[in-house]
């Protein structure tokens, strides 16, 4: 089981208390009427499906309820950094850096 | 006692004498002998059959790693576990062990013909044998299968016994209390961090207990390992025994099986069984030594065939004597002590064989000086005996030169091919291994977690380098921890250092093709099967390994790896470190169902939600069923009643009179704050703006791909304050999707979203009497139809409680759902109930509700849409907000695929006999005389038989269906092919006529 860290509660928790939330930084369109069939389809269906490190979303459903963003290293399981929904997407050089 | 207890030797108690049956046949052991131990203190070898070939075996260990001795054991009803390892297995008063796999008895086993049709069973049987004709598969190969290969049979009795769950936080987790693990843990628990210290043996000590001679501190071993566990003790070290560590996850996160009572005669009935703990340590240290690999050649399976270091532990552990002759094959030194303690106990020692041209001139010497004849640089070619090995066929090896054989005669063969460190729960953690060339096998290379790696587990050898390796890594756990630690350093006399060499199979003078050389012995693989599946064309290990299923067996190849490897490599032509290592995967040894489900069983196994109405129903003979975790009332028979009649008596009442129902299942989600309705009209399909507070609607709820979610009437009980209903089963996926769009698309909207499905009984009633039986009770509102019309809601006091109050309809009635606190929820229904008396008012199901909702044509999420359904396609498009800019939906209801002609379309169906009543979920086709397979050009959705329609309706989403009207499609069924009617969906009261006062 793995240990989360909620950004919000600012605890690190066990896994169980979360449940996964999907890719990150896939914002819906402002005016989904103005975007074109392939644009739809691509916001509803189309992820990146990352070996490696992964930006993606979570939420502490058992405690605070708030959605957050993670990247997690698809390959190891282990998360580089979790953080808020409205905090800036981090970059992955950074991180990487970080984590040696 | 037999010839082969030693007196006063071992760790067993001499004085108290313990008997067990073993195949019905009582045997006597000692407190303190497994299974195994007991059974060779009797002389008794042969405890189990084979896998494929059903040969003849015994033990080849004395511990956990056990390929052969498995047995049933049991202790009375339910109490029976097939497979336990006779070597593990502590014996008890009453035990019952019984051997497996084989029939009739184990010494004459008609299954044994399998060993004869060897050609049948080699590498790739399953795969190759048992191919064609496809036919064959049902009637003829697998039940051969099941019948010819096998392990014990799984009991059929619900298990009585109970398991326990615990979590436990340690700094310093010690897998293994052998001397590395004691070491470590007297290191770390000196300077102050907390230390969890766990070993799957009944005690403490591991190789210790077997090296009874060594002196350390000038302390014999044995005396050290007690003085070093009292201090333990004493410095708050939770030492766990009988506890194996099966499973080593990401961070520091390790599963311990704790077993409790399996060794016990009389157990209390309050302990349970056995303990899953789930640890979380800061630091591991693996101390779990290496296992013994045994050497491969022609029959190095029969009973009596053994490797030297269990052979040792079974006379220095258990006071046993594993024969009266024996001859030491061997390609490390540690055999030669193992050949050195049984010959100072009696066993005469026939020769040590060795592979090596020059053994190590000190053993050699202390050999000589007990006169023992020593073959060096000899292979052991086969061995001889039906039920236990009584000869063995040694030869001279030149360079590649097999010299003539010579027969000896033995009562055991005791081997050592050198010793494997085990890695197993580093594997788990994804820690890399390294092959080192000069040991010839894989040691710890890099880590992925916050461990150390101690002693024989990385490749060191003999008691006093594994001490110092111990103190050493316990210190640099605590290090880890940010303290300081001081690693004590141990002087050993007696010590038994040494070196091996690793093999693939032996050298033999004999036709290799023909040797029974067993590599995987618990999945009856051998040297030539892993040759064969090369010459095949499998060049990964990991096909290798499934083509023969070498290492698959429950003992995941704790033995067979290293010298399936060294064979694999040889037949490839590619260095060992080129050719890699199998995965090893949790759990270490085979683990109870039991363990792993802990207190989850039975009425635990998840929770049972019920309304608080439920007790009434219960108490007025409700027949229940599952929706999702809530238990509902379904229907209410009367004496004699079936459901038929039930639901068709609790329809008619509803629809002449009034009928009551329990309907607090229903999600409720309380939607409040100023942007309230924005949100609504953001999330819901429909128009929520001009709703004025006190009226109610019917939602819909689409995700942003288009198809229907969920759905549920709201009421608007204030300009800022939405009352939200969901499906039962869909409140919390309801709750998470609209906490998601408010959290992460729209965070600028200020409003608040509360479950309140909880907080809420929710009592419905319908019929034409349903205001007369409600009125009384209603305190400040007015009920008229003017000022209470349907689609209404209101706060107001109902029964003298605070209530929220709807004029809605799912049954096409006149219909109110009075919403009251939980804790009133009872009581409101005892008093509508009983004044409904003079209405005869009915209580009914979810099978009642589901009929009247179908005959009005009311969809079911989730049963007449399946998540590919429009709101057109359901007949729907009414509820769709056309003006509002944007809402949860809009966009993906433009797909090209959602817009299409032909779509699956929500119907009704009759059926032209008027009498059958379609199969729910039962495909449509439009011609009943096509060829197989047909086009299948929709399903039923829903169906039931209608009182009030007097005949059987039916729901079904088929293609173009809206465009078929009146049109007849056919459903073929098993027996015969029903034709039916293309209709609307509803099937009563069309006009709604019914839903005025
Ligand atoms: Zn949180």
């Amino acid at each position: 089981m793995l240990l989360i860290h909620c950004p919000y509660c600012n605890q690190t928790l066990p896994e169980a208390e979360f449940t996964y939330a999907g890719e990150a930084h896939i914002a819906r369109p402002a005016d989904p009427s103005s975007v074109s069939d392939e644009e739809w389809r691509d916001f509803l269906f189309i992820r990146t499906n990352v070996k490696g490190p992964h930006y993606e979303r979570w939420r502490h459903f058992y405690g605070c309820g708030r959605y957050f963003n993670a990247v997690r290293d698809t390959v190891s399981d282990r998360f580089l950094i979790t953080y808020k929904t409205d905090d800036p997407r981090p970059e992955l050089s950074k991180l990487l850096e970080k984590s040696k | 006692m037999s010839s082969f207890r030693v007196s006063g030797r071992g760790r067993v108690d001499h004085t108290q004498p313990i008997q067990f049956t073993f195949d019905g046949k009582k045997i006597k052991g000692f407190k303190g002998d497994t299974v195994a131990s007991a059974l060779l203190a009797n002389g008794i070898h042969l405890m189990g059959r084979s896998f494929k070939y059903h040969r003849p075996r015994g033990a080849v260990t004395a511990g956990s790693e056990e390929p052969n001795a498995l047995v049933g054991t049991r202790r009375g009803p339910g109490r029976f576990e097939p497979n336990t390892r006779a070597t593990v297995q502590e014996i008890w008063d009453g035990l019952q062990v019984n051997s497996q796999n084989r029939y009739p008895s184990l010494s004459f086993d008609v299954g044994a013909i399998n060993d004869k049709a060897y050609m049948l069973f080699s590498a790739g049987f399953y795969y190759k044998t048992f191919m064609w004709p496809k036919s064959f598969w049902d009637k003829v190969y697998e039940p051969f299968i099941r019948a010819a290969a096998g392990l014990g049979v799984s009991p059929t009795e619900p298990d009585p016994d109970h398991y326990a769950s615990r979590y436990l936080h340690t700094d310093v987790l010690i897998i293994g209390a052998g001397p590395a693990g004691l070491a470590a843990a007297l290191t770390a628990a000196r300077a102050g961090s907390r230390v969890t210290l766990v070993d799957e043996n009944p005690e403490a000590g591991g190789s210790l207990l077997s090296e009874p001679s060594v002196m350390i501190e000038d302390i014999p071993a044995w005396d050290w390992v007690a003085k070093t566990v009292a201090e333990l003790k004493e410095l708050g070290v939770k030492l766990m025994t009988r506890t194996t560590a099966i499973g080593y996850y990401h961070q520091n996160f390790v599963g311990l099986c704790e077993k409790l009572t399996d060794h016990l005669a009389s157990p209390d009935g309050e302990t349970p069984r056995e303990r899953m703990w789930r640890v979380r340590a800061k630091q591991v240290v693996l101390a779990q030594g290496a296992l013994e690999k045994p050497l491969v050649f022609d029959g190095n399976d029969r009973p009596g065939v053994m490797l030297a270091g269990s052979a040792q532990t079974y006379l220095n552990r258990y006071g046993v004597r594993v024969g009266d002759k024996a001859v030491i094959v061997t390609s490390h030194d540690s055999a030669w002590y193992a050949a050195f303690d049984l010959a100072d106990a009696g066993t005469a020692i026939a020769a040590i064989v060795d592979t090596r041209a020059e053994p190590n001139a000190d053993l050699v010497a202390e050999a000589t000086k007990r006169g023992i004849r020593i073959m060096a640089g000899h292979t052991v070619t086969g061995t001889e005996g039906r039920l236990r090995v009584k000869s063995v066929r040694v030869n001279p090896v030149t360079g590649s030169s097999v010299g003539a054989p010579e027969i000896i005669g033995c009562d055991c063969l005791l081997m050592s091919g050198g010793w494997t460190p085990s890695l197993h729960l580093f594997s788990h953690t994804k820690g890399t291994l390294k092959w080192d060339e000069e040991r010839q096998t894989f040691l710890p290379d890099h880590k992925a977690e916050e461990c150390e790696i101690a002693g024989a587990g990385r490749g060191l050898w003999g008691i006093e380098a594994v001490l110092n390796d111990g103190a050493k890594m316990g210190a640099a756990a605590v290090k880890s921890l940010g303290k300081t630690a001081k690693a004590a350093s141990y002087a050993v006399a007696h010590d038994r250092p040494g070196t091996g060499v690793s093999h693939k199979e032996l050298p033999t003078d004999l036709d290799a093709g023909k040797a029974r050389a067993f590599v995987d012995y618990q999945n009856d693989v051998t040297a030539k099967d892993l040759r064969l599946a090369v010459r095949e064309g499998m060049r990964s290990i990991e096909h290798v390994k499934r083509y023969t299923t070498n290492g698959m067996a429950t003992d995941q190849g704790k033995m067979s790896n290293i010298n399936g490897l060294n064979i694999a490599s040889d037949a490839l032509g590619v260095p060992q470190p080129k050719v890699g290592l199998t995965t090893f995967r949790p759990p270490y040894t085979p683990t109870t169902f039991g363990a792993f489900c802990g207190y989850h069983k039975g009425s635990h196994f998840e929770v049972t939600r019920k309304t608080p109405i439920d007790s009434w129903a219960e108490e007025n003979g409700a027949a229940y069923e599952p929706v999702s975790l809530w238990r509902r009332a379904w229907y209410f028979p009367k004496e004699g009643e079936d459901m038929h009649a039930a639901v068709d008596r609790e329809c008619r009442a509803t629809r002449a009179s009034v009928g009551i129902f329990d309907a607090s299942t229903l999600g409720k989600i309380e939607v409040v704050g100023p942007d309230a309705v924005e949100f609504m009209n953001r999330m819901y399909t429909n128009p929520w703006t001009k709703l004025a507070p006190g009226r109610a609607r019917y939602g819909l709820l689409l995700g942003d791909d288009g198809f229907i979610r969920d759905d549920g009437v709201i009421g608007r009980l204030a300009d800022d304050r939405f009352h939200v209903t969901t499906t039962t089963g869909g409140a919390a996926r309801v709750l998470n999707m609209m906490e998601d769009y408010l959290q992460t698309e729209w965070p600028d909207l200020d409003v608040w979203l509360t479950s309140t499905t909880e907080q809420w009984a929710t009592i419905a009633l319908n019929g034409p009497n349903a205001r007369k039986v409600l009125e009384p009770f209603v305190e400040g509102l007015d009920m008229s139809d003017e000022a209470f019309p349907h689609m209404s809601v209101a706060e107001c006091r109902v029964g003298g409680f605070p209530a929220r109050l709807f004029r809605i309809s799912f049954t096409g009635e006149v219909g109110f759902e009075v919403n009251v606190p939980a804790h009133a929820g009872r009581a409101l229904w005892e008093m509508l109930f009983e004044a409904g008396k003079k209405y005869d008012i009915c209580p009914y199901g979810t099978e009642t509700m589901h009929v009247l909702r179908a005959e009005k044509g009311y969809i079911i999420v989730g049963q007449d849409t399946d998540g590919t359904v429009t709101p057109h396609d359901a007949g729907l498009s009414w509820a769709i907000g056309k003006m509002k800019p944007d809402f949860v939906g809009k966009r993906g209801l433009a797909r090209p695929d959602l817009v299409a002609e032909g779509r699956k379309q929500l119907i009704g169906l009759l059926t032209e006999d008027g009498k059958t009543k379609l199969e729910e979920g039962a495909q449509i086709v439009l011609d009943p005389n096509q060829p197989k397979p047909m086009k299948m050009v929709g399903h039923v959705t829903s169906s039931y038989h209608s009182d009030a329609a007097g005949r059987p309706i039916a729901m079904a989403l088929l293609e173009d269906g809206f465009n078929r009207m009146g049109e007849t499609i056919y459903i073929p069924m098993p027996d015969r092919v029903i034709k039916a009617t293309v209709t609307g969906t509803v099937f009563y009261d069309p006009e709604g006529a019914r839903l005025k006062l």
